[in-house]
């Protein structure tokens, strides 16, 4: 039994290793700034963890297929005792600790401790069961200020504005889709108007819990044209799994011609 | 160092039925009645389970039976959205709380604390027997809230606020069914916090004449850690639940936050905060993995070396990793918040310790290793369990290597490959250790012997099966998809998961068919299996010593006196290949050490307590 073991153990630490080796089933493609440096640390996370993976599950394999119950055999114990393998422990995984958290705090802090850069495009976000919704600040350059009482989905209001009484929010652009121009800063503001949603876009490589009562920020910038998903990650009603918007990606002309005929409206 | 004399027990043995099977105060019974709720929610949640993967493989199949359960659930036999979400909720709960805290830490170490460190009874049987009937209860309660009239609950088995705590308004689930989720979670708390505190005054009281701490075996150092785990990490979810219970039913708004908008009407709480729900469910939730898995570690550090025939390498190392990982639970429940809105700075101090927590895990794992080399291993059920235990606990600590960076945490967060790594890591890791446990004390608890050849068919379709059932999951997660998703095909980014969402399906499928195997043996062995002799696995912990069907007391004379470490597995020099504890090393003059010779002269001695401080 002891060999079969050593035998699936193999077969299974081959395969499953082989599968993520040839990228069978991958990343989609990246299309932020920061993704490459969220790639590869995954790839080094993974490589990492790959030899640990493999190395341990080959060494069982390899002990459950040579230690079995054979009576003629005398009991062996392992070179120098316990002390060199706790050393080795200590060692080998706080190296790798101390490195993947030295560059990943980096990774960490360029998305999300450093404020975005100056000049960039401000959205606001509003999420709520189950929809995002977009809102630009207009020609002003202002958002109009947010009041829960007046939010209605029922007309379109998502923000709750009041554009009647105030003059900022009669030409904010209110949308059902992120339209952002390739290359530039795009700095988020995110509310939510009634549960915990998260915002997730798996080609930009980020993700943020958007919290009702905060104001959330977060800001990427999108290196590639195109139309993806904004996926909703935090589990907020019956209706989370189809909780989604589009981001969409535009040249810098097309994305103000756009931007243009919303605010003509 | 001196082990106090074990205390005069007060209770006698009990006389009618009710109080000798149903209200016991003993905590062999007691074990077993955990044992019995923890098959009962396993199997439901399982079902639970079954029916999600049915969902998921064959897109909207109808499920037959399925609308006779729940009409509204599922009208014409296909899960709605929100049953979808209720039946996950189930499976989470009825998991993580009556299965994988109450099997492998009440359960077992309600049998087997108390004989393995040669005590008649727990410190306290009358809290005790309140332990398991309080967690009956909310066992009852939890079950009611799945057939509730507005909906069982949905916000998963974390519940977050304000989804959890704004009610009804919020939709389908949120009425009775999530009051009665978060009563049932509380009164659970009650039944878990008189059950630790129970298992820490055993051990540190009751322990018989020479069972030194040093000398305890490392299953009771296991349960030991964990309830001093369980007594801090309940007690926090203890308050948790109540607020919650309160933000629902009286009006207050400690989750919820102020402007909250639903259905266009502004709702009337303010001040709150939902990051708070999930500070205080945090505090508790990453302690409780461990609940979940400590035992484990204690389990299969006994177990195999009795398999192995052979001393566990350093035990004391093992003792000190089990101690470092309790305590560094505590540090680290910030991990699960990395995205939630938190001070981004503070996801960088959680996730330190988080890594760090990989040190004492990797050292164990070495440990196991190293006792395996050389080994004369024989290969029963249990043993594979253990070894299988070591391959799952391997896989699922190293996809916590990623979770545990922020900077990639953000791309994996509630995506499939969190489903992947804590399934095999606390799930899966506690299942093969609660089923070596069973292989191997089944015979202690039953006085039979469960059938070998089922065992091996157990095992190895488990084994395979949860590796097609989880391992896919990581794809699927590194593809970016979200847990908790009724349907995939509502995404384009996501559409082309059918092969391996089928591939998941079939494997776990085949996989609960392998439990139902488990469960046969099990029952059939009770009644008809081979009797078990008084020792089958030639062991040296004190259970053993007890009579076939140890009885009121465990022992009918005296509590037997311990010696020895419980490893002394082919000492060399040695007749026999195993000596148990309560062996004295008088009696064994041919392997003693030079320093155990020096014991020899107090084992005479009236009074004398023998302690070994010799480290292994």
């Amino acid at each position: 039994m002891g060999k079969l073991f050593g035998v699936v153990v193999t077969i299974i630490a081959l395969v499953s290793a082989g599968i993520i080796l040839a990228r069978v089933w991958w990343m989609p493609v990246d299309i932020s700034t920061i993704g490459p440096r969220i790639d590869k640390q995954l790839d080094e996370t993974m490589l990492a963890t790959g030899v640990l993976f493999l190395s341990s599950q080959l060494i069982l394999a390899a002990f459950t297929w040579k230690f079995g119950d054979d009576k003629e055999r005398k009991i062996k114990y392992f070179p120098g005792g316990g002390g060199p393998l706790i050393a080795f422990a200590i060692i080998l995984v706080g190296m790798e600790i101390l490195v993947l958290s030295f560059v990943g705090s980096k990774v960490w802090a360029s998305i999300y401790m450093t404020p975005p850069e100056q000049g960039s495009l401000q959205v606001d976000v509003a999420a709520g069961q189950f929809a995002f919704n977009f809102r630009y600040p207009g020609p002003d350059g202002k958002f109009g200020t947010v009041h829960p009482e007046r939010v209605r989905d029922s007309n379109g209001n998502f923000f709750g504005l009041d554009p009647e009484n105030d003059v900022d929010a009669r030409d904010d652009v209110i949308v059902g889709t992120l339209t952002v121009p390739l290359g530039r800063p795009v700095a988020l503001t995110m509310h939510s108007k009634d549960m915990i949603h998260s915002f997730y876009v798996p080609e930009l490589r980020i993700q943020q819990d958007i919290v009702p009562g905060l104001t959330i920020p977060l800001h990427f910038t999108a290196t590639k044209e195109g139309r993806f998903e904004i996926v909703c990650t935090q589990l907020c009603g019956l209706g989370h799994y189809s909780m989604r918007a589009f981001l969409e990606v535009l040249p810098q002309d097309q994305f103000d011609q756009w931007l243009k005929s919303q605010s003509g409206d | 160092m001196s082990s106090p004399e074990p205390a005069v027990h007060h209770h006698g043995p009990p006389q009618s039925f009710i109080r000798k099977y149903v209200f016991s105060l003993d905590h062999k019974v007691i074990g077993k009645q955990y044992y019995g709720l923890a098959l009962l929610a396993v199997l439901a949640g399982l079902i639970l389970s079954w029916l999600m993967r049915i969902h998921l493989g064959w897109q909207n199949a109808a499920i037959p039976l399925l609308g006779k359960l729940s009409p509204t659930g599922a009208p014409g036999n296909v899960m709605t959205p929100d049953y979808y979400l209720s039946l996950m909720t189930m499976h989470a709960t009825l998991m993580v709380f009556f299965v994988l805290t109450t099997a492998p830490f009440a359960a077992f170490g309600n049998y087997f604390l108390p004989i393995q460190v040669g005590a008649e009874d727990m410190a306290f049987p009358r809290f005790n027997m309140m332990s398991f009937w309080v967690t009956f209860v909310a066992f009852v309660v939890l079950i009611l809230s799945f057939f509730v009239g507005d909906g069982p609950p949905l916000a998963g088995w974390t519940s977050y606020a304000p989804l959890s705590s704004v009610g009804g308004v919020a939709g389908p689930g949120q009425g009775t069914g999530q009051t009665l989720w978060a009563a049932s979670i509380a009164i659970f708390c009650i039944g878990q916090l008189l059950g630790s505190l129970n298992f820490i005054t055993t051990t540190l009281d009751l322990r018989t004449k020479g069972m030194s701490l040093a000398r305890m075996p490392l299953s009771t150092w296991g349960w030991f850690v964990t309830s001093v785990i369980a007594l801090l990490a309940f007690a926090a979810l203890l308050p948790a639940c109540v607020l919650l219970l309160l933000d629902r039913t009286a009006g207050t708004s400690f989750f919820s936050s102020a402007g909250l908008v639903v259905n266009d009407q502004v709702l009337p709480h303010s001040g709150g905060s939902p990051l708070l729900w999930q500070h205080l469910f945090w505090f508790f939730g990453h302690p409780e993995v461990y609940i979940a898995i400590l035992p484990g570690f204690g389990i299969i550090s006994t177990i195999l070396p009795a398999f192995a025939r052979k001393r566990i390498l350093s035990s004391r190392a093992v003792i000190g990793c089990m101690v470092a990982i309790g305590f560094l639970s505590y540090m680290v429940w910030g991990h699960h918040m990395f995205v939630s809105g938190m001070n981004p700075f503070s996801a960088v101090l959680f996730s330190l310790p988080t890594l760090i927590i990989t040190i004492p895990a990797t050292i164990m794992v070495l440990l196991w290793l190293g006792t395996l080399y050389g080994a004369r291993m024989r290969y029963t059920a249990s043993a594979l369990f253990c070894v299988g235990f070591i391959s799952v606990f391997i896989t699922g600590g190293l996809s916590g290597f990623f979770l545990a960076q922020p900077s990639l945490d953000t791309y994996l967060h509630a995506t499939y490959f969190v489903v992947a790594h804590f399934h095999f890591v606390m799930a899966l890791a506690a299942m093969f250790g609660i089923f070596a446990g069973t292989y191997f004390w089944f015979p202690k608890m039953f006085g039979r012997m469960m059938n070998d050849k089922l065992g091996y068919l157990h095992f190895w379709i488990t084994f395979v099966g949860v590796y097609l059932v989880f391992f896919p999951m990581h794809y699927i997660g590194i593809m970016g998809f979200p847990r908790r998703y009724y349907t995939w095909t509502n995404f384009e980014t996501f559409s082309g998961f059918a092969d391996l969402n089928f591939l998941v399906s079939v494997a776990a499928i085949m996989t609960f068919g392998a439990q139902l195997l488990f469960l046969f043996n099990f029952i059939y062995s009770i009644f008809r299996g081979k009797l078990a002799p008084a020792n089958p696995w030639n062991s040296n912990t004190l259970e053993w010593t007890t009579p076939r069907h140890p009885q009121h007391g465990n022992w009918p004379g005296e509590i037997p006196t311990v010696y020895r470490w419980p490893y002394d597995y082919s000492k060399p020099g040695a007749e026999s290949d195993f000596i148990p504890q309560h062996i004295p090393f008088s009696e064994t003059p041919e392997s003693n050490l030079p320093h155990e010779n020096e014991l020899i002269k107090l084992e005479g001695m009236e009074g004398a307590i023998v302690v070994e401080e010799k480290k292994h």
